[in-house]
Order: structure tokens, then sequence, then C-alpha cells
């Protein structure tokens, strides 16, 4: 038995220099790439003259010096996305959950969830705003809470329905009960695929509350201010608008992909190919 | 055919029937084309202790069968008897232990927590189930790698693991479908051994599905040939080499001789004891 090669537990058992090190050794090359792309815009762009594309400098200037009214929009926006990615997270469970515990909501619901994840949603952001009151945020959260409602209620259901047969079959032997298969099987099988599309809705959910303020309503947000400084000719400030929102997304992607770490560990250690 | 064969036989066996079967068909609708008789007439009575091997080429209904004796499949006719009640009932007694070719150890648990699973869901207390799963794994010889996940141990210790989680709430009968068919030969001939350490010390009685004609005679008291279309019992074979089993049983005369036994009677030519009269209307 001992000399059978034994993986070691995975790699949330803490070692942090390692682990430190492993991921400076895996973004190194990223990072190499972003720095020299950086240099050549700021070295090569201002000789074209093209007004829309600012230096990386002046960006840079523009985020530290317009923070007073930067940081408020953004505010504003993070709490949109983030309200809206909670609505959308927690309907499109909600209807998971009733589409696979029954054949007939499964029949009616899901084949119009797909029929709508193929419409152009964020069409509907005008309709949103004249619905739910264009100044009311909530307009916004439901942009958002609309595009991460597919997503989410497509791989919950995937998640809980697509059990290995076996795994059925050994339940049913050991006579289960319903609850027990879903609290013992379908629910832990299905977290790896709701994670999957939280970290895709993170993003889906900046991309909602961002597009709903480009059709109105308050003017302290990242949408309106891009636009807002489009039109008064100042593109340093259009570009750190966007800079600061994909912050705000990278960074609730990275809570989220945290937290996945903290829920199911065994599964962010096969995946990751730990062992 | 003696149409008084279901009276009871003269001679009353010595021990019980855990398994009584009776007249089993059974039949799955194909989809656009002639429906496919898994199983036609089988009649089979299994004796507690006894470990009964399933075999037959694909699609003989071995697997049908088994499944069949768990209530994880009803028969569209005839009875399966099991410990004296109906099937459905045993396996609401949890009766069964299941193993399958795949070993479906959950990704989530560690080792021992899916040795524990059929424990939690019986509601057996915390410190019972420390006990069991600890002895279970010690006699799969797992102990050490209690903490470990399913991925992160070979394809055979995790069959191991499978088998360990099937006997830890003591069933009376212990099911396994083709457990070994995924592992390489070295590692099946060990398990092989395993298992007969493990039947014979806790005394379940086994039934083996298996295609591997060396297996079946090597494990098996008794190993029931199949044949397909419809899938029917061709020739029961008793397997007389003595007990208990060790390397040496596989390179007997005796072992040879039942292994060409099992291998003529899978081409049609049962030499076996308990041996069906074969449909008269010839073959195919």
């Amino acid at each position: 038995m001992t000399t059978l090669r034994v993986p070691s537990p995975g790699p949330w058992t803490i070692r942090p220099r390692t682990a430190v090190a492993s991921a400076i050794r895996r973004y190194l090359p990223a990072v190499f790439v972003f720095v020299v792309l950086m240099v050549v815009w700021e070295a090569v762009v201002p000789r074209t003259g093209r007004r829309p594309l600012p230096p990386p400098t002046q960006i840079a200037n523009a985020l530290l010096t317009e923070g007073a009214t930067l940081y408020p929009a953004a505010w504003n926006t993070l709490y949109s996305a983030l309200g809206g990615l909670l609505i959308g997270t927690i309907a499109g469970v909600a209807v998971a959950f009733m589409a696979s515990r029954w054949v007939l909501a499964r029949d009616v619901l899901l084949p119009l969830a797909v029929g709508a994840s193929a419409v152009p949603l964020i069409a509907l952001a005008p309709i949103l705003n004249n619905w739910f009151g264009v100044l009311d945020p909530f307009s916004k959260m439901m942009m958002a809470a609309l595009l991460v409602f597919f997503p989410i209620t497509i791989n919950v259901v995937r998640g809980l329905v697509e059990v290995q047969p076996q795994a059925l079959e050994l339940m049913r032997s050991y006579a289960a009960s319903d609850t027990q298969l879903l609290r013992r099987v379908r629910i832990p099988n299905m977290l790896p695929y709701f994670f999957t599309a939280l970290k895709v809705s993170t993003t889906l959910a900046f991309i909602g509350a961002i597009v709903g303020e480009f059709f109105g309503g308050s003017t302290v947000v990242l949408g309106r201010l891009i636009l807002k400084s489009i039109s008064g000719g100042r593109f340093d400030m259009a570009w750190a608008v966007i800079v600061l929102g994909s912050m705000a997304a990278i960074v609730s992607y990275l809570v989220v992909a945290f937290v996945e770490r903290l829920v199911i560990p065994w599964y962010v250690s096969m995946r990751d190919g730990a062992g | 055919m003696n149409p008084d064969s279901t009276a009871i036989p003269a001679a009353v066996p010595a021990r019980p029937p855990v398994v009584r079967i009776r007249g089993v068909d059974k039949t799955f609708p194909v989809r656009g084309g002639a429906p496919t008789v898994a199983l036609q007439g089988i009649e089979l009575d299994i004796t507690r202790g006894e470990f009964i091997s399933l075999i037959g080429p694909s699609g003989c209904g071995k697997s049908t069968l088994l499944r069949v004796i768990g209530d994880l499949i009803t028969p569209d006719a005839g009875s399966v008897e099991v410990n004296g009640k109906s099937a459905r009932a045993a396996r609401t007694d949890r009766d069964y232990g299941m193993v399958f070719q795949a070993p479906v150890l959950f990704d989530w648990r560690t080792v021992e927590a899916n040795v524990a699973l059929p424990l939690e869901l019986m509601n057996v207390p915390a410190s019972e189930r420390a006990r069991r799963v600890t002895e279970m794994l010690d006699l799969v010889e797992l102990s050490g790698f209690q903490r470990h996940y399913p991925h992160q141990l070979s394809g055979g210790m995790q069959q191991r693991a499978s088998i360990a989680r099937a006997l830890a709430f003591e069933p009376t009968i212990l099911l396994m479908d083709e457990p070994f068919g995924a592992l390489d030969e070295m590692t099946r001939e060990r398990l092989n051994a395993e298992v007969l350490r493990v039947w014979a010390r806790t005394g379940t009685t086994i039934v083996f599905v298996t295609h591997s004609i060396p297996e079946a005679v090597f494990l098996s008291t008794r190993v029931v040939v199949m044949s397909p279309r419809p899938g029917r019992i061709a020739d029961v074979i008793d397997i007389d080499l003595p007990q208990p089993r060790t390397d040496d049983s596989r390179e007997s005369d005796r072992y040879f001789e039942l292994v060409t036994a099992v291998r003529e009677s899978l081409r049609g030519h049962p030499t076996g004891s308990g041996a069906r009269t074969r449909a008269e209307g010839g073959i195919g």
C-alpha cells in the first residue's frame, strides 16, 4: 500500500509561498504582453492623431484626478449591477428548482427559457426604463437581472438533472427519499454548474446595468458618464470610466471565484488538475 | 416442462433460498423497431452464502436480471422473492448492496464520507458510522485514505471504496454489475481475491455479472450462463473448486475443465449439472 504514490490533497490546503510563486509564474506572460501593449499604445497612438484613443498615461491621469466625478458614479453602477445579479440569480435558481422538480414545469419553462435567451435582451433596455421608471435604479437592475436570469436557470437545471444514471440507481437501492436524493446528490452535483454560470453572470450584470444607463436616468452613473464625456470631447475620461467599470466587474468576479473555492473546494481542485 | 413443477419439491433444501425467481419476463420497447426481449422465462434459486455469476454475451440480459433482483427494473411477468418478501420490500428494507462497473463515488465526498453515505441515509448515529467506516476501509485495505477525494485515487482503489460502501450497512445480498470490467488484468485478479476474502468474512450472498469466463469460474459457487435474443438461462454450472480459492486454484486441472465447460456452454453446448432443456426448434 505504501508503494502507491498518492497525490497530495488539493490546493486549498494552505501552502502560501508555492501558491504565490506558481500564480506569478502562471500569469507572468500575460502581464508582460499587457505591459508591452500599453507601451506601444503610449508610443504609437498620439502620432496617429486619433482623438478617441488617448494614451494610457492620460487615461490614468483622468482616473486619479477626476475621482470626485468617477467614484460616486461607479458606486451607483455597482449597486445596480450587483442588485440585478442578486435578483436574476434568485429568480433563476427558483425557476430552475421548479423546472427540475416537476416535469410539467420543465416542459413549459425550459423551451421558453432557451427561446428567450436567444432574444437580444439588450434591446429591451428602453422598455424596462419606461416600465420601472427611468430615474429608478431598479429599472437598471432589471436589465441586469434579465441578462443574468437565463444562464443561471439553464445551468442550474442541467446541474440538478444531469446526474450519473448509476448514481440514481445507487440511491434507489438505498431506498433514499426524494429529499435525501436532492440534498445529497442533486444539489452538490449542481453547484459547479451554478458557479460557472454565476461567474459569467457577474460580467453580464455590469453590461446590463451600463446599457440600461445609456437610455436615461440618473447622471451619476458610469453609462451616462461615458456619453457625457464623449459629447464633451473628453475621451480620456470616457476610457477612465471603462477602466473603472472593468475593475468593478473583475473584483466582483474574483469575489465569486473566492466563494466558489470556499463552497466547492473539491471541484476547484479537480478542475485545476491538482493531484 | 411438467405442469406441476411449481409444486414444492419432495426434497426440501436445507437452506432456504435468498432469491427465488419464477417465470420472469422483461421486454424493452425499441423506438421504431421490434422490442427487445431482455429476459424470458427466467427461473433461478439462489441460496444463502452463494456466489453466483451471471455470464453471457452482451445483450443476453444479465445486467437486466441483476437489476430485476435489486428492484431497479420491474419485470413484465413473473415473481422475484428476496429473503421471503417481494424485491421491492427487500429494497426498502435495505437488503441490497450495489456495486457498478463505474465506482459511482461522489466527487464532493471524501472516501470516508462516501462509504458513510448509506449509513447516513439510514440514520445510523455518527459514532457508530465512524466505527463502521473504519472497519470497512480496513477490510478493503484503504486505511489511510479516508480523507482523500475520489479523483485522488486510482481506478482500483475507487472500486475498493465502492465495495466498502456497499458492505457498510451489512446488506444480505451484494449485487455487482461487472465491477472490475474497466480495470486492468492485474488489478482485476487482485480485487477478485479481495472480494473472495470479503465474501468469506461477511458471509454475504453475492450475485456477480461478468463477461470474463476465468473470473466467473474463479469466484463462483455456481455460474449461470445466459444466451441472448431472447435473454434466457442456457445453463447453470456448479463450480466445485475447493474453498478457499487461491492463486493455485487458477492453475488446477479442474479450473481449466470448468473454464472449458463454461466456454462450451456459451457456444451453445451446455454441459453443466443444471442444464435447462434448450428449445428444440434450433438456434437463431
